[in-house]
């Protein structure tokens, strides 16, 4: 699924950076029903995790009340070089993957 | 003895000729957007919080896929939308020689299914539609708005004006006398904007997805308790070339994202 990342691409080493993640994701609460009465089963992502070089930094649960195409920001303190790996965990075995590098000097 | 009323209206009539009553004059026109708080707009301006991007993103994947029995893509024949895409929305609703009639973007790219790529038609509001549909026009952001320009279209812009000054439904309201006589105030809270339709298709935080002209148009017909128009229906293009002409020179914002 489509996803945008912002990660800043350079940062000074102590600098505090803002990451912005935004996913598509239809978010169905499980709570609705169709016309003729039948529940629309839940469909959510339900964990949203970033690592860092392979070290978590940063972990969501989500929930049935967030809106479809989940926005999620969030700031780290940049220490070294590396990757971003960003994960997104859901109902029915959803799962999807984007990353972002960032150079500190 | 000279009315002095007799005056004052032969004055105004003198002043402002080319207006019929309640529209709004060029320099006047507003779109959606500086009707919306800070925050909205702030989401509509950074293109990785704007959720219809993740639209164009897949549009710009669909655009380069191989569809149909033809087994050709958009790009095959149009190469990179970037250039040849460019300015292309916003002269959308445009004519159509074939038809003899104006057709929407999203009919647009039906009618390319049909007869390039032997594929069938994607349904109207359906993902990909307004994916591909968000990626053309998204090659027009901050090109001005030219539909209706054609002499052609001319009878069909006349209808979608006739309809928009047309009261219609249990609450009797014509599409004017909100959106040409009452912008600015509020409706149930909202505020009731010009209608200019720059940012099409766009992201409703209502919807929690991308929407069509028509779609935001059919809701307004059901608030005013009137029987809406089917999608695709010539009354509802009609209308859509209106709105457009009627936003003549404004920048297309697609894709927009509106409360």
């Amino acid at each position: 699924m489509a996803a945008l990342i912002n990660v800043p691409a350079k940062a000074k080493r102590g600098d505090v950076i803002e990451i912005r993640t935004l996913t598509s994701h239809i978010m169905e609460t499980g709570f609705r029903h169709t016309m003729d009465g039948a529940l629309v089963p839940r469909d959510i992502i339900t964990s949203f995790t970033c690592r860092f070089n392979g070290t978590e930094i940063f972990r969501a649960d989500l929930f049935p009340a967030i809106a479809a195409n989940p926005y999620l920001s969030f700031f780290t303190v940049a220490k070294e070089s590396g990757k971003f790996e960003f994960e997104w965990i859901g109902d029915n075995g959803y799962s999807s993957t984007a990353s972002a590098s960032i150079a500190v000097e | 003895m000279i009315s002095w009323r007799a005056i004052a209206v032969a004055t105004l009539l003198a002043t402002t000729p080319a207006l019929l009553a309640g529209e709004i004059p060029l320099d006047a026109r507003r779109s959606g957007y500086s009707f919306m708080g800070p925050d909205t707009r702030a989401m509509q301006d950074d293109d990785t919080s704007n959720p219809g991007m993740l639209f164009v993103l897949d549009g710009e994947a669909l655009w380069m896929k191989k569809e149909g029995s033809g087994d050709k893509a958009c790009a095959d024949c149009h190469g990179d939308a970037k250039s040849s895409m460019k300015g292309v929305a916003a002269r959308y609703p445009a004519f159509d020689k074939a038809l003899r009639r104006p057709v929407t973007l999203d009919q647009r790219i039906n009618l390319c299914r049909a007869n390039h790529q032997d594929a069938p038609p994607l349904p109207f509001e359906s993902h990909d539609i307004l994916a591909l549909s968000a990626f053309v026009a998204h090659q027009s952001r901050g090109a001005a708005i030219t539909a209706g320009d054609d002499p052609q279209l001319k009878p069909f812009v006349e209808q979608g004006r006739h309809l928009f000054m047309q009261r219609e439904g249990q609450l009797n309201l014509a599409c004017t006398n909100c959106h040409d006589d009452n912008f600015d105030k509020r409706l149930a809270g909202s505020p009731i904007t010009q209608g200019q339709p720059t940012g099409y298709p766009l992201y409703r935080l209502e919807w929690q997805t991308l929407g069509s002209l028509e779609r935001r148009l059919r809701s307004c017909m059901t608030g005013v308790r009137a029987q809406a128009y089917d999608y695709g229906a010539p009354e509802l293009v009609a209308l859509e070339l209106y709105l457009m002409s009627r936003a003549h020179g404004m920048p297309m914002e697609t894709p927009a994202v509106r409360p």
